[in-house]
């Protein structure tokens, strides 16, 4: 039945929304994370999402498919990746954790970005919830048939 | 006279079920929207009607099997050959060529396309079972 496919898939879309929104919150709430060192720094965090069958094809028969690959069924994440953008550096002597030049390190988490795609992924997360609730119709719909 | 369903239901049976198959890839799309390098797929949904309907008449370029040995050729109207690639109108960057609101388009038309004809269909049932009642 690919009724309840729909389900399946705009659930997908869903959780993969949800996942890129908590790592966007994740960035705005460690936005001022300072640190004395490059190495324990807070980088922003990014979802990598990819088609569901694209990634199940690319396993089983190698890269040579990836052509023939017929149809996807949904979008899953395959993984979250830390951003290379170059790290903030102040010159901030006070600063309780400040190096011994007096520097402190920020996140190179860029704010207006983050707050860009929190609307993308929650504007995205919505119409998945549309497609869901027109499946759910169309089902209920289907079950009346010939009443 | 005996009453034949293929007969009595007529196109709408077929038209439903390519109906559901395009919420699928069209939701599907919607949900792919922000996939790096994923492209929007479509069906062509009158071509896959009259290849349906064509094959229901008996009047198709198919395999006819004579014999019971025969291997039957795999005649599913659903399979990848039927799913094209939408012409892009603004390819993002990311090679992703989804764009939402055509998407979203395309499946609210496609849901009141499916609502008319499964108002059609349900209306054959009614009267077939007006026929058969005598009502």
């Amino acid at each position: 039945m690919s009724l309840s496919q729909i389900f399946d898939i705009a659930g997908s879309g869903m959780a993969a929304q949800s996942i890129r929104l908590n790592t966007t919150a994740s960035n705005l709430a460690n936005a001022e994370t300072a640190s004395s060192s490059t190495g324990d720094v807070y980088r922003a965090r990014k979802p990598v999402f990819a088609a569901v069958q694209h990634s199940v094809m690319q396993q089983q028969l190698g890269k040579d498919f990836m052509q023939e690959t017929p149809e996807s069924k949904g979008v899953v994440v395959k993984g979250i990746v830390e951003s290379d953008a170059p790290l903030e550096m102040r010159y901030q002597p006070d600063h309780p954790q400040a190096n011994e030049q007096g520097y402190v390190f920020y996140p190179n988490v860029n704010v207006v970005e983050e707050m860009a795609d929190m609307m993308s992924a929650s504007r995205s997360f919505q119409t998945n919830v549309e497609i869901m609730d027109a499946a759910k119709t169309m089902m209920q719909r289907l079950l009346t048939l010939g009443q | 006279m005996n009453i034949s369903f293929s007969n009595a239901l007529g196109i709408h049976e077929q038209a439903l079920e390519l109906r559901t198959k395009r919420a699928e890839v069209l939701a599907n799309n919607i949900a792919n929207a922000d996939t790096p390098g994923f492209k929007a797929r479509d069906i062509d949904f009158h071509a896959l009607l009259k290849q349906q309907t064509q094959g229901m008449a008996g009047d198709s370029l198919e395999l006819s099997a004579t014999n019971g040995k025969h291997l039957p050729v795999n005649q599913d109207p659903f399979s990848s050959d039927g799913l094209l690639y939408r012409l892009p109108s603004q390819p993002s960057i990311d090679g992703n060529t989804v764009d939402s609101q055509t998407e979203k388009a395309e499946f609210m038309k496609n849901t009141l396309d499916y609502q008319s004809s499964f108002q059609f269909l349900s209306s054959r049932f009614k009267s077939l079972s007006n026929a058969i009642k005598g009502e």
